[in-house]
């Protein structure tokens, strides 16, 4: 594999404005202002933090794994990486990252897809897309489904082989890892925290992570 | 097989739609070399039901398109499966092309100079087909791209590799549910060229047999059987 690069946040947790814990399953939908730095902490390691996100003034702009990885002409995101929206603006870019590595390959897990990829008997598990639905639902934001594209999986690991195969590779995140991204404009910020049990990417044992903002 | 029931050549640039009945084979024919078509799949009767490249890729276990593959969409539908594909890999990776990125990269060329050979991109093509089926910006999701080839190395470094279609090159869908589909056949927005490619595609239909027992695609992965099987239902 090849070398990672980590990189470390001079910001201190006692100083940020939000802190808070998102239980394994469960969703995370909140504004991050243009300016402000998020935080997202993998509290016991190979969690997969499910992250989408939206341009606060007009939600029609959003987040864009096409656009993200071929304006960095890499699959992978790390320091540095701006997240780009479908409009091909960057809407955050990455600023600090000790995991070195995150997917934007592999979108959620989704009852539908968990039927596809291991058993039509799967339906009826807790799955990503759901929790992005009802927080979507819950939510005074003006979205729905048609408004979900695919995200990003901090802390997740799925590489390209060169002959065109994908993997779902051994999780390069530990406890208390974290990756950091700066506001470019004012955004929300949807979370779910992942409940998948059919794979053995987090060890079959979903686990909380946290979110902090400066 | 034999029965053509549509046929026509796109020019380069152009735009393209059609609500294509379960149970046709669509087949996308590279009239000159170097080819892209990108393409966004919609279940017909339910257009929220969307082609979903990360679900189609996770299932499959691939980052290109070929021959066995169905593209999936985010409700565990199978919108097409690639029934014959003379190339071996269609990518699924490099997005699409912006009315900004063409003119960086190819200049301005308007109508109003060049008249109907002006430079199209896939984004506002994507917008103006959508658009006459009552949608818009919210249903562009990650599309694929027909006869294009974006390699990925170890360390995730992506490299679009030139000269990958020739003329003649095809690619046959099969749909597997009543289909809307849109394409725009604009150049890849990772070609190196710094003339705008034209490239001509011919789009051809024909009836086509549901998919067997023993169909290749529904038996090239498990998934692949259990796809068919959930869309099926749509249809009991």
């Amino acid at each position: 594999m090849s070398t990672l690069i980590y990189t470390e946040s001079p910001l201190d947790p006692k100083h940020a404005v939000y802190d808070a814990t998102i239980l394994a399953g469960d969703g995370w939908f909140h504004p991050v202002k243009k300016g402000q730095t998020l935080r997202i902490v993998d509290l016991e390691g190979n969690q997969a933090a499910d992250t989408f996100f939206f341009n606060a003034a007009d939600v029609k702009e959003r987040y864009s794994a096409q656009d993200t990885i071929r304006e960095q002409g890499s699959i992978y995101l790390t320091t540095g990486t701006p997240l780009m929206s479908n409009l091909c603006n960057p809407l955050l870019t990455i600023t600090a990252d000790t995991c070195g590595r995150h997917d934007t390959l592999g979108g959620a897990c989704a009852a539908e897809s968990n039927m596809v990829r291991y058993s039509l008997d799967k339906r009826f598990m807790h799955a990503c897309r759901d929790t992005f639905l009802l927080q979507m639902a819950l939510s005074g934001y003006n979205v729905t489904k048609r408004d979900l594209a695919h995200n990003i999986n901090f802390f997740m690991n799925v590489p390209v082989t060169p002959e065109g195969g994908l993997r779902f590779a051994d999780g390069v995140s530990e406890p208390g890892k974290y990756v950091e991204m700066r506001a470019e404009m004012d955004v929300l910020c949807l979370i779910s925290n992942c409940p998948q049990l059919n794979n053995p990417c987090n060890a079959y044992n979903p686990t909380p992570i946290q979110v902090l903002i400066w | 097989m034999n029965t053509t029931l549509y046929a026509e050549t796109l020019p380069g640039g152009a735009m393209w739609s059609m609500r294509i009945p379960r149970q046709r084979r669509i087949r996308l024919t590279a009239l000159d070399a170097g080819a892209n078509v990108s393409a966004l799949l919609y279940n017909a009767d339910q257009p929220l039901d969307r082609l979903n490249v990360p679900d189609t890729l996770k299932a499959l276990h691939t980052a290109k398109l070929t021959r066995g593959h169905i593209l999936m969409s985010d409700m565990g539908n199978a919108l097409a499966s690639i029934v014959e594909d003379s190339l071996g890999w269609h990518d699924p990776l490099g997005g699409h092309l912006t009315a900004a990125q063409a003119l960086a990269k190819y200049g301005d060329h308007s109508y109003q100079q060049y008249r109907n050979d002006f430079h199209r991109n896939t984004h506002n093509d994507f917008l103006v087909e959508l658009s006459k089926h009552g949608l818009g910006l919210a249903d562009i999701v990650a599309n694929v791209n027909f006869f294009s080839k974006v390699a990925v190395d170890d360390d995730g470094k992506m490299a679009f590799v030139p000269d990958h279609a020739s003329a003649g090159d095809s690619i046959d869908l099969r749909t597997e549910m009543n289909l809307l589909l849109v394409l725009a056949n604009c150049p890849h927005p990772m070609n190196p060229a710094t003339d705008y490619p034209v490239c001509r595609v011919q789009v051809e239909i024909f009836p086509s047999e549901a998919p067997g027992a023993d169909d290749f695609c529904r038996n090239f992965r498990p998934e692949c059987g259990r796809t068919l099987a959930l869309t099926e239902r749509l249809f009991i």
